[in-house]
C-alpha cells in the first residue's frame, strides 16, 4: 500500500497496461516528451520509448481518427485530448464513427480504444476549457463511459478500459489530480459498469460522479455530525455501463435520492438515473428525487464566480437537511 | 496518357501489365458498370431503397488502385463506395443485397448503401461523414508500421473532401509519422452540386495542396485503367518501403448526379458528352484491342458479367428482409446492446 496522487495514478495505470501488453500504445498532445500538460502521463516516454508514446500536432480528428484505425486494425490505443470541451472539434469519431463501426458493419468491425481526457471545473480556465461533458458521451449507444473519483479507481478503471473491447471515453477530474490516495502495491485491474458505495448510510441516497463525491462525502459527514442524518454516498464511477443494481438497491434501503451533478443542468446524467428510479423504484420513495446540479449557463472564469455555480459542500448539505426536515 | 494509335492488325506487344491483368481489370471495371446500372434501375422499381451515390464513370480508379493492392492491403471508402467494394472481390450479390435492404447484403441491411464494409476482403468501411476516414486510414497504417506489418492503408475520397479540416490533419499526421497510406482522390469536378473550383482556392483540390505536406504533386487520368494501376504500384512500393505516404488526385467525371436525387442539371452543355467520349470501360475496351484481344473474348466477359448481375439480381429478389433478431445485435463487443444491468 502506498500513497499515490490521482495525477500519478494515470501514469501508473498506463504504465501497468502498456508492461502487460505491448499492442497497447498511447499518443496525444504533449503527452510524451513533456508528460502531458497537466503532468499526468510523466515517465511513460522514457519508460516505453518513442514508438509507443508519441507526441502528436494539434489535430485533435487526426488524434481520435487514428486511435480507431490502430484499434480497428489490432491494437489498443489509449488516446489522449487534452481537454473534454476539444470532444466538440472531433465529435464524428465520439458520436458517429468509434460507437457505431461495430454495428454498422453487423460484427464485421471493432473498435477497442481508451480516450481519456481532463475534465471538469475548478482551475478558472473559463467556460471552453471546465466543463463536465460527460453527459456528451453517455447519450451515444455504443460507447462506454467512466469517471474516477479517486487514485485507485483510476489505475482499476484505465485498466478495465484498456482490457475492454469497446471504445471507453476515460474522463479524468482536473481539479482532482493533486489529491491522494491509498493504493495497494501490484496489479490492480476493476470492472466497468461498476458503482462503489463510498459510505453506507439508511436515510438518503447520494449519487455523485468524479469531483463531486468528496463533496458528497463531505456533506455526508457534517449532515452526520451537525443533523444525525445518515446519508449514503453512492460512487457512480461507470455512466456506461450503468450500475442500476447498486443504485436501485441503496433507494430501496434509504427511500431518499438526491444526485450530485457537475454537468450543467439539462439532460445532466442524473436526469437518466432518476428517470429509471421513477420508473422502477417509485413506490420505494418516500419524497421527490432531487437533482443538485451546476445551472444552466457557461461556466465563468472568475474564481469567486465558479465557485459559486459548482454543486458545494454546503449546497449539497443544505438541499439534503431542508429535503428531508421538511 | 497511353498512346491510341495501334490497330488491330498489328498488336502492341504485351508489357508490364500483360494481357491476363488486362482482362481481369476490363471484367471488373464492367461488372462494377453494370452492377451500379443494375442499382439504378432497381431503385426505379423502388427495390433499392434508401440513397445511392454511383461511380458511373469513375471505375477506373478504383479498379486500377485494386488490382495493384496484394491480399491484406485495406481500403478505406466513401459513401460513393460501390465500386471499390466490389474492386476488392466483394460479390456483387452482397453488394446489392444490401443496398436493397435484404437479408443476404454484406452488412444484413445494417449498413446501408453508404457504409459497405467487408473486412475479410480489406474493405474497412465505407465512410459517409466527410473527410473521416482518412485518420482512420492512418491509424490503420500506424498500426502496420508499429507492428511491422507489411500491407498499406488506401484512402479513397472525393475533391469535395480536400476543403475539410480532417484532410489537412490526415495529411500532416501521416507525413509526420512517415506511414504507410495512400490517399487517392477522385477529382469528378464536382463536390455535390456545386462545381469544385467555385469552392476551392487552388485549381487542383489535392494535387496543390500536396506541396503544403512535402508530397509530391500528382495529377493523373483516373479513367485510364493501366495509368491508375501504374501510379497505385508506384505509391504503394513506396508506402511498403517506408518512405512514407502518397496523396494522388485522379481526373474523372461521374456521369451521373452526386446521388439518386440529383439530376446533375447543372453541368455545362456538351461536358457530359465529351467525358463519355473518355469514358474508361469505352477506352479499356480499345486498349485490348490494340493489345491483340479478339473480339468474342471480349464479348465472352461482357456476356458472362450480364449473366452474372442478372444471377445476383434474382437472387437478391428472392431475398427475405432482414430479420428482426439482428436489431440489437452488435452494439458492443458481447454482441448485444446492454447499457445497465
Amino acid at each position: 500500500m502506498a500513497e499515490l496522487t490521482y495525477r500519478d495514478a494515470v501514469a501508473r495505470g498506463i504504465a501497468q497496461e502498456m508492461a502487460r501488453d505491448p499492442d497497447v500504445i498511447f499518443f496525444g498532445e504533449d503527452v510524451a516528451k513533456p508528460g502531458g500538460v497537466f503532468k499526468a502521463t510523466v515517465g511513460l516516454y522514457e519508460q516505453f520509448g518513442p514508438k509507443r508514446v508519441r507526441d502528436t500536432p494539434i489535430s485533435e480528428q487526426a488524434i481520435m481518427g487514428a486511435a480507431m484505425g490502430a484499434a480497428m486494425t489490432g491494437l489498443k490505443p489509449i488516446a489522449e485530448i487534452m481537454f473534454s470541451d476539444f470532444f466538440a472539434v472531433c465529435f464524428d469519431y465520439i458520436a458517429n464513427e468509434f460507437p457505431k463501426t461495430r454495428y454498422m458493419s453487423n460484427g464485421q468491425l471493432k473498435c477497442p480504444l481508451v480516450v481519456r481526457t481532463g475534465n471538469g471545473a475548478g482551475s478558472r480556465f473559463g467556460a471552453q476549457h471546465s466543463q463536465s461533458v460527460e453527459n456528451w458521451c453517455m447519450m451515444i449507444p455504443g460507447l462506454k463511459v467512466v469517471a474516477p473519483s479517486n487514485p485507485r479507481d483510476v489505475i482499476g478503471l484505465m485498466a478495465a478500459a484498456v482490457r475492454d473491447p469497446d471504445p471507453v471515453i476515460f474522463f479524468e477530474h482536473k481539479s482532482l489530480y493533486p489529491i491522494k490516495g491509498e493504493v495497494p502495491d501490484g496489479e490492480i485491474v476493476d470492472s466497468l459498469g461498476t458503482a462503489a458505495i463510498a459510505r453506507p448510510g439508511k436515510d438518503a441516497t447520494i449519487l455523485a460522479l468524479a469531483l463531486m463525491v468528496p463533496r458528497a462525502l463531505a456533506a455526508a459527514e457534517r449532515l452526520k455530525t451537525e443533523h444525525e442524518i445518515d446519508c449514503e454516498v453512492i460512487d457512480v464511477r461507470s455512466l456506461v455501463p450503468l450500475d442500476t443494481q447498486t443504485i436501485l438497491g441503496s433507494v430501496g434501503r434509504t427511500h431518499r435520492v438526491f444526485t450530485v451533478e457537475e454537468n450543467p443542468r439539462l439532460c445532466g446524467w442524473g436526469a437518466e438515473i432518476v428517470s429509471i428510479i421513477a420508473d422502477e423504484a417509485f413506490y420505494d420513495l418516500d419524497g421527490p428525487p432531487v437533482r443538485i446540479t451546476t445551472p444552466h449557463i457557461p461556466l465563468p472564469a472568475a474564481d469567486i464566480l465558479e465557485d459559486a455555480i459548482l454543486p458545494t459542500v454546503d449546497r449539497i448539505a443544505e438541499t439534503v437537511r431542508r429535503s428531508l426536515q421538511s | 496518357m497511353a498512346k491510341k494509335s495501334a490497330r488491330a492488325s498489328t498488336p502492341r506487344v504485351n508489357d508490364d501489365i500483360g494481357e491476363e491483368l488486362r482482362l481481369k481489370m476490363y471484367r471488373m471495371q464492367l461488372e462494377i458498370r453494370e452492377a451500379e446500372q443494375r442499382a439504378y434501375d432497381l431503385f426505379l422499381q423502388n427495390l433499392v431503397k434508401g440513397t445511392s451515390h454511383l461511380s458511373i464513370g469513375q471505375e477506373a480508379v478504383a479498379v486500377g488502385f485494386a488490382a495493384a493492392m496484394r491480399p491484406g492491403d485495406l481500403s478505406f471508402c466513401t459513401y460513393r463506395g460501390h465500386a471499390h467494394t466490389l474492386a476488392r472481390g466483394v460479390p456483387v450479390e452482397k453488394v446489392l443485397g444490401e443496398l436493397m435492404q435484404r437479408d443476404n447484403g454484406l452488412m444484413r441491411g445494417k449498413g446501408g448503401s453508404m457504409h459497405l464494409t467487408s473486412a475479410k476482403h480489406g474493405v474497412m468501411g465505407s465512410y459517409a461523414i466527410i473527410g473521416a476516414h482518412l485518420p482512420i486510414a492512418c491509424g490503420a497504417a500506424l498500426r502496420a508500421q508499429y507492428k511491422g506489418h507489411n500491407d498499406v492503408s488506401v484512402c479513397f475520397f472525393g475533391d469535395g473532401t480536400t476543403n475539410i479540416g480532417a484532410f489537412h490533419e490526415a495529411l500532416n499526421f501521416a507525413v509526420v509519422w512517415k506511414l504507410p497510406v495512400v490517399f487517392v482522390c477522385e477529382n469528378n469536378l464536382y463536390m455535390e452540386y456545386t462545381p469544385i473550383g467555385d469552392v476551392t482556392a487552388v485549381e487542383h483540390p489535392a494535387a496543390d495542396r500536396a506541396g503544403a505536406y512535402g508530397l509530391d504533386r500528382i495529377i493523373i487520368d483516373g479513367n485510364d485503367a493501366d495509368i491508375v494501376y501504374r501510379t497505385a504500384k508506384a505509391a504503394y512500393e513506396r508506402a511498403r518501403g517506408g518512405r512514407g505516404p502518397s496523396l494522388i488526385e485522379c481526373m474523372t467525371y461521374r456521369h451521373s448526379g452526386h446521388s439518386r436525387a440529383d439530376p446533375a442539371k447543372y453541368r455545362p452543355e456538351g461536358e457530359l458528352d465529351r467525358w463519355k467520349q473518355h469514358d474508361p470501360i469505352k477506352l479499356y475496351r480499345e486498349r485490348l484491342k490494340q493489345f491483340g484481344v479478339a473480339e468474342e473474348a471480349i464479348t465472352k466477359i461482357e456476356t458472362e458479367t450480364m449473366r452474372m448481375i442478372d444471377a445476383a439480381t434474382a437472387a437478391c429478389k428472392a431475398a427475405p428482409p432482414p430479420s428482426m433478431d439482428i436489431l440489437t445485435t452488435d452494439v458492443y463487443a458481447d454482441g448485444g446492446f446492454a447499457w445497465r444491468n
